[in-house]
């Protein structure tokens, strides 16, 4: 991945239901900023809403990085969300759609990658857990060849 | 008076000082606006927690964390102090002005700490002022802390009474009740929307009600959950839910989440919901061709 634009990530708590609003907003915000389109838009807040709670339900709390990213073809955003919660013992299920350890749907993981254009755990048992999503901005073609 | 031991270095000067003078200080902070106006019932309540205070800027200046507003001398009292900051807030005072009113305290602290010294002008009793107004610096910070905490507090009782008055349910026809969401639907507030529309349900005696989410911003995989918990408390009451007013960038973004809405009605609008709603009823809308297009 070709990464620039370091300086403008935003870091932000995640502590309570008012917290995840304010990440709600913030990603919003910036994915309109960098050109997504509303339905882009609607999908990162909605994965970030996910990830996000996660990370207070599950991880006990932590905290989101937002990046705007430039790869010299379009721009992106990247959303980390990392705690340092009892990390997931078996990610392969975590990851399997309608699987919760609570009273969820289990559909925010599994969802959630769904939802971006590249998607990642990093986890160990005991020591937390760091979800990154990354997303770019669908380009418009410059011509229309090769879409039949 | 002793003149100071000149041995002792000017918080050690300040912590025997605030212990001496415990009394005398504390009773003339009792008649500080600070503490008068939040024990206006009783001035030895004031003088109590007047004397609290002394006594952790006492064991703050003696471990010699002046200006550490996490110096464990000021735990004894934060709680105090949040609380008379919450009283102040409530009374409409501004953190700022708290904190004002802090620096209030220090005037007669002072006067008290130079009649200490024979030569008020000498080097020890101006390096003891200097650390007693540190001090009392600190003490202000610690107070806007945890009024601003106070204040953050507040903001969110004033949430949870916006959350009550903002879930207006509405008689639409017959046996027919509509729910306009609007914002951020949490766990909080569904409880709410939930609670007031069975309560509608059971005082209007509605077969149908319309849960209206065009105002709501995001719908994840939790607001999905909470409207459908609602549609199944619903149905246990007699009542069809029908929930309306999906965006078309939400409808992509719920389907590839994998949230199976399936079992739930949905329109695009309120009026489309609306209208399947009396359709069931076998009420029929048409438009009367008189007058309806006068304007
Ligand atoms: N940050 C996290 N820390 C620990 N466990 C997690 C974390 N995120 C997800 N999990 C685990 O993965 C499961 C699936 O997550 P998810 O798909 O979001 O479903 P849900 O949150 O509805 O349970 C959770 O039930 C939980 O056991
Ligand atoms: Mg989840």
């Amino acid at each position: 991945m070709h990464i620039s634009g370091q300086a403008s990530a935003t870091s932000l708590p995640i502590g309570s239901d008012a917290d995840l609003a304010w990440v709600r907003q913030h990603v919003r915000q910036c994915a309109a900023q960098l050109g997504f389109g509303l339905v882009q838009q609607t999908k990162l807040v909605t994965a970030a809403s996910e990830l996000a709670r996660n990370t207070l339900v599950h991880g006990g709390g932590g905290h989101a990085e937002i990046t705007p990213l430039d790869n010299g073809l379009t721009r992106g955003l990247r959303m980390r969300f990392a705690d340092q919660g009892p990390g997931i013992r078996d990610l392969e299920l975590a990851m399997t759609d309608g699987y919760t350890s609570g009273g969820g749907l289990g559909l925010g993981l599994s969802g959630a990658k769904r939802l971006v254009h590249e998607f990642r755990v990093d986890t160990e048992p005991g020591r937390g857990t760091t979800v990154t999503a990354v997303a770019w901005v669908a380009q418009v073609p410059a011509s229309r060849k090769g879409l039949q | 008076m002793p003149e100071q031991d000149a041995a002792e270095s000017a918080p050690q000067v300040v912590s025997s000082f605030l212990e001496r003078r415990r009394e005398q200080v504390a009773q003339r902070w009792a008649d500080a606006l600070l503490f008068r106006s939040v024990f206006t019932l009783s001035r030895d309540e004031a003088v109590e927690a007047c004397k609290a205070v002394v006594d952790a800027l006492s064991e703050v200046a003696v471990s010699g964390r002046l200006e550490d507003i996490d110096a464990p001398g000021f735990g004894t009292v934060r709680e105090q102090l949040g609380r008379m900051a919450a009283t102040r807030a409530r009374a409409g005072s501004t953190p700022s002005q708290i904190a004002d009113e802090v620096a209030g305290l220090r005037v007669p602290a002072m006067d008290l700490l130079r009649d200490e010294f024979t030569d008020p002008t000498s080097a020890q009793a101006q390096e003891s002022v200097l650390a007693l107004t540190v001090l009392l610096g600190t003490l202000r910070l610690v107070v806007m802390e945890t009024a601003l905490d106070a204040n953050s507090e507040l903001i969110e009782r004033q949430r949870q009474q916006l959350l009550e008055v903002a879930t207006p349910v509405i008689k639409l026809w017959e046996s027919t009740v509509a729910v306009p969401l609007i914002g951020t639907l949490d766990s909080a507030r569904s409880q709410v929307v939930m609670e007031s529309l069975l309560e509608a349900i059971v005082d209007q005696r509605a077969r149908y009600a319309i849960l209206d989410i065009t105002g709501v911003p995001t719908v994840d995989s939790l607001v999905a959950q909470h409207l459908m918990k609602t549609v199944a408390a619903a149905r246990l009451m007699g009542a069809e839910c029908i929930v309306s007013g999906i965006r078309p960038a939400i409808a992509q973004t719920i389907v590839q989440l994998g949230i199976d809405l399936g079992s739930v009605v949905t329109r695009a609008s309120l009026a489309d919901a609306l209208a399947y709603a009396l359709g069931r009823q076998g009420i029929e809308m048409t438009r009367s061709d008189t007058g309806a297009s006068a304007r």
